[in-house]
């Protein structure tokens, strides 16, 4: 297990280091206009697109220039020269409320997804599994923009069940950050509630099927015991690995558009704001943090993965 | 007794005919598709007025009684359904005026023809790799996968507000190939890019274990180069999975365009989407709540429609996949795991 | 007079209905089991021998199988039996080992704590710790050495053969009357089998316990069994005692299945014979006799069916299905010095 940690990690870095060259390219390599100029943005005097180029080392060779963008970016020294202020500062800001938003969320997801697709797997061909896989693909098929709009209008402004906009942090009053998000929750859970429950109802299906199935019931275990102890355990596994790449993509996909439509104030909406006014830094730094995040995101899943099945956690056997 | 013999595909077809709700979704793709095609027509004969013409100060007949199409709070018409002949069928878009129905239907072709035309892109580019990866291995796979992996390391839609945001700016030159930044090519290759490794990995893995089957060795014993294996032998094993995946695949770009233009890094004016639409109704949410919602809709739709035949296709081309079982299958796989 | 069987099958008949048909996978069977005797019932793939066994402990219950006949356990019918009736069965009374050691453990799971699972499913009061004890008793009782440590091990940590003793001795945990091994040894070794097989008969004659052999393999039977029942195509078409059925076979079928028997105290044939043919599909049997297609000494009889029927006068509990007379089957059973079955013309 030891083994396999090391190798895992070992692996990750040499992907964020990809990462990174590849962010670099992204912003500074492909575009095809001068990079200084991208940089300052919307306020471009030429003063400043020169002080820009030798300050990030445009007029030296590429190492170099990757050198100087990535001391920037990790020494939390990047400006966005067009808000004029410091892009890390705005991004440490934000997070608490999109990573209140993405965990939420979650935790909703997981919750229904998996009850969904339980009672779908244990009831098969039924009306309750049909009604749930026609509720699950519609679920996939709606986007966040759809959903979040729908729950304005009607929710918020039709009948004013809930607040329409703002961010109230946790620990200044727990009640109206939970109110405030309880659209955003929803939002962007529907979708993979969708998800989540069809996976598990074909895995549980295929499970289903597996010889130690039939060896519990020939033990004499009641049906409840067998599908909680031996088809819903091994279902949830691969779940697992899923959510791992899942959490990654929603907080930094859907979220984003969430947080706009709501007016959350995370990161999201600072990438968002970023996109309107075309500047890049903020933007520069969000992508690469991003993917490190799913990275090492993914990482830590593969890790619990390996723990729960004892094949791998212990290694493979006395053969 | 004799059976009849029949070949996989006309197998698979008939499975698809007896499956009325793929077929009614295909219909209802069929549909949309008619509607965004119908744009030049219903533009020229029946709302007489283009996408992107305004008319702010205008005012037209609506079952006799004279209406300004944006009144001078700037709150615009609603729809007017056939009231003045099919003109500002759905109303008027903001403050510009702009009749809705008109920009509806060809914001959909943009839509449709950047969904389209990037599922194609990324089923060959996707299949190419695969194939290349699964079958020659070694240095080949693992350059391949670790690029792939790289791709797939970043959030689909962070990579491509990346990307469209950093092109927007100046536009794309990669060797020969130039693009202004406002080319809807840009978005088209850059959804195409970022799905690619979803479907590379799959098809990779197919690759893998179609390779180690004797019709493969047979192949190779009759002195068959590397190219004929693989698009010979290998890739007419695979065109069922490419069906099901480019049809899937179409539905998620469709989507990521959206919410790419949605957030302004997808399309670029003057080009238009229905992605683009939603944002722009989603400043007038409460006067005017239909801009956002009928964009919205049409994408949900075709989404939608998209998912529902593709997971019908994968069920009469692989009855065995296990998305959808119902009871009477359940039950014969119990009897088959018992004799 | 023979005391009361202690399990028995009539007319057994499970159909299912499938995407290409209805398929009879058991067509009238009947048997008895008494107190400890192990009954070997043996046949190809696709004879139903599996079907019946997992009828049994009504593991073949669905909403397409259509199920008939009767199972008696003592008194107790089994085939309409609640769910509830079910589980005081499975496993208490009857315990049943499948094919495929490998996956008939969950992997997630420590194999103690899977017997100890089967132990307090039936017998509530008992602790986990005691629970534990018995499972280190019960490893240890099937030659599992180091059985303490162990018990605490994970499925995949176990080789083959081990792990098809453990799930013997999980399926013997609560004592049970009758002991139902399908294909046990199938998936094994050839040396391991032996091990196993013996393990079998030793429990057999140790405990008492009555036990059915599924199988395909009449090696496998020649070592363990009392009696023996030949199946195809999902009905009975010989039984009778070991011997009887070794020395003494009435069935073209069984002849070619010893026929293809390595045997070490007979010259070795040229060739190893085989049955020529494969065994039919469910879905379209041949009318009458069902091993027609594949049998050399087919004549005008055969399309009427026959029934099973003891046709030797001084063996009455030896039955076989074949209208050839007593004489005749002497005679075309001879293969080159040996029984067996001779390839059609």
């Amino acid at each position: 297990m030891a083994r396999f940690i090391v190798r895992r990690l070992a692996g990750m870095v040499l992907v964020l280091f990809a990462v990174s060259v590849l962010t670099f390219a992204i912003f500074n390599l492909i575009p095809n206009s001068d990079p200084a100029q991208r940089l300052a943005g919307k306020n471009a005097t030429p003063t400043l697109v020169k002080s820009i180029e030798k300050d990030w080392g445009f007029d030296e060779p590429l190492p170099v220039q990757y050198f100087e963008t990535m001391k920037k970016i990790f020494t939390g020294e990047l400006i966005s020269y067009g808000e004029e202020l410091n892009v890390e500062e705005r991004i440490v800001e934000g997070i608490p409320a999109s990573f209140s938003l993405a965990i939420g969320a979650a935790v909703i997801w997981l919750f229904f997804g998996v009850l969904f697709g339980f009672l779908s797997a244990t009831r098969a061909g039924g009306w309750l599994d049909r009604a749930i896989t026609v509720g699950s693909v519609g679920g996939i098929s709606i986007p966040v923009f759809l959903i979040a709009t729908l729950f304005l209008y009607f929710l918020t402004y039709k009948v004013e069940l809930f607040p329409a906009n703002g961010y109230v942090p946790l620990l200044e009053d727990p009640i109206q950050w939970a109110y405030h998000l309880i659209l955003p929750w929803f939002t962007l859970a529907i979708l993979n509630i969708g998800f989540y429950s069809r996976v598990l109802r074909s895995n549980m299906i295929d499970v289903m099927r597996e010889d130690y199935v039939r060896t519990a019931r020939a033990k004499g275990l009641d049906e409840r015991r067998i599908m909680i102890r031996h088809v819903l355990r091994n279902s949830l596994i691969p779940i697992i690995t899923l959510f791992g790449l899942d959490f990654g993509a929603t907080l930094f996909g859907g979220a984003i558009i969430t947080e706009v439509i709501f007016s959350l104030g995370g990161v999201g909406q600072y990438a968002a704001d970023s996109i309107k006014n075309l500047d890049l830094p903020p933007l520069m730094a969000i992508t690469i943090f991003g993917a490190f995040f799913v990275v090492l995101f993914n990482a830590l899943t593969d890790v619990v993965y390996a723990y729960l099945d004892p094949r791998i956690r212990l290694g493979t056997s006395a053969e | 007794m004799e059976t009849e013999s029949h070949s996989p595909w006309y197998l698979a077809y008939r499975r698809l005919l007896r499956n009325r709700l793929a077929l009614a979704s295909l219909g209802l793709f069929a549909l949309i598709v008619v509607f965004v095609l119908a744009a030049p027509l219903w533009a020229d004969h029946v709302a007489h007025t283009g996408p992107n013409t305004t008319h702010t100060t205008q005012k037209i007949i609506v079952d006799g009684e004279k209406r300004e199409v944006v009144d001078i709070e700037g709150k615009p018409i609603g729809p007017v359904w056939f009231g003045a002949g099919g003109r500002f069928f759905l109303g008027a878009d903001g403050g510009l005026g702009r009749d809705e129905m008109v920009r509806l239907m060809y914001g959909g072709r943009t839509s449709l023809f950047i969904g389209l035309t990037s599922a194609l892109i990324t089923t060959i580019l996707a299949t190419i790799l695969g194939l290349l990866a699964g079958y020659y291995r070694g240095w080949t796979d693992a350059v391949i996968t670790r690029t792939l992996d790289i791709i797939w390391s970043f959030p689909v839609v962070l990579l491509g507000i990346a990307l469209g945001t950093a092109l927007a700016v100046g536009g794309l030159k990669i060797g020969p190939i130039e693009m202004a930044g406002n080319s809807i090519w840009i978005p088209i290759l850059i959804i195409a890019v970022v799905y690619t490794p979803y479907m590379a990995r799959p098809i990779r893995g197919e690759v893998l274990a179609m390779r180690e089957k004797e019709f493969v060795e047979s192949a190779v014993a009759q002195g068959a180069g590397s190219l004929r294996i693989m698009f010979g032998e290998l890739l007419p094993n695979l065109w069922s999975t490419v069906i099901v995946f480019f049809t899937l695949n179409i539905a998620n770009n469709m989507l990521l365009e959206a919410s790419l233009s949605f957030l302004g890094a997808g399309v670029q004016p003057p080009n238009s989407s229905w992605g683009k639409m939603v944002s722009l109704g989603a400043e007038s949410i409460y006067t005017s709540p239909l801009l956002a919602f009928a964009p919205g809709i049409l994408i949900m739709l075709t989404v939608l429609s998209l998912n529902v035949f593709g997971d019908g296709l994968r069920d009469a081309l692989d009855p065995r996949s296990k998305v959808r079982l119902t009871r009477a299958e359940a039950a014969e796989s119990a009897a088959g795991g018992a004799i | 007079m023979s005391p009361a069987p202690l399990l028995s099958a009539r007319d057994l008949r499970v159909g299912f209905a499938t995407e290409g048909g209805r398929l009879q996978a058991v067509d009238g069977v009947s048997f008895d089991l008494a107190a400890g005797e192990v009954l070997a019932i043996v046949g190809e793939s696709g004879s139903g021998k599996s079907v019946t066994a997992q009828t049994i402990l009504g593991l073949t219950r669905s909403p397409n199988a259509e199920i008939s006949g009767s199972v008696k356990l003592g008194e107790a019918e089994l085939l309409d039996a609640s769910d509830a009736k079910l589980r005081t069965v499975r496993g208490e009374r009857i315990g049943m080992v499948f094919q495929d050691p490998m996956t008939s453990f969950n992997p997630v799971y420590r194999l103690g704590d899977q017997i100890v699972e089967a132990i307090r499913a039936h017998r509530g009061d008992v602790s986990k710790a005691e629970g534990r004890a018995r499972a280190v008793e019960l490893l240890d009782s099937v030659g599992i050495p180091d059985a303490e440590r162990r018990v605490d091990d994970y499925p995949h940590e176990f080789s083959g053969g081990m792990r098809q003793r453990a799930m013997i001795a999980m399926a013997l945990a609560l004592e049970p009357e009758v002991l139902i091994a399908d294909e046990p040894t199938t998936a094994l070794d050839v040396t391991i089998q032996a091990q196993v097989l013996r393990l079998l008969e030793r429990l057999n004659r140790e405990r008492g316990v009555a036990t059915i052999l599924i199988t395909h393999d009449l090696g496998v039977v020649a070592e363990v069994a009392d009696r023996v029942m030949v199946m195809y195509a999902g009905r009975v078409v010989e039984e009778g005692t070991l011997d009887e059925i070794f020395y003494d076979p009435q069935h073209p079928y069984t002849w070619g299945l010893l026929g293809s028997l390595s045997r070490l105290d007979r010259p070795r044939p040229k060739r190893l014979p085989q049955i020529s043919g494969a065994p039919p599909s469910l879905l379209s049997l041949p009318a009458g006799c069902s091993f027609r297609p594949r049998c050399p000494h087919e004549f005008a009889k055969c399309p009427e069916m026959p029934g099973l029927e003891a046709r030797l006068p001084d063996a009455p509990g030896h039955c076989d299905r074949c209208w050839l007379g007593a004489e005749q089957k002497r005679a075309k059973r001879e293969v080159g010095g040996q029984i067996g079955l001779e390839a059609p013309a």
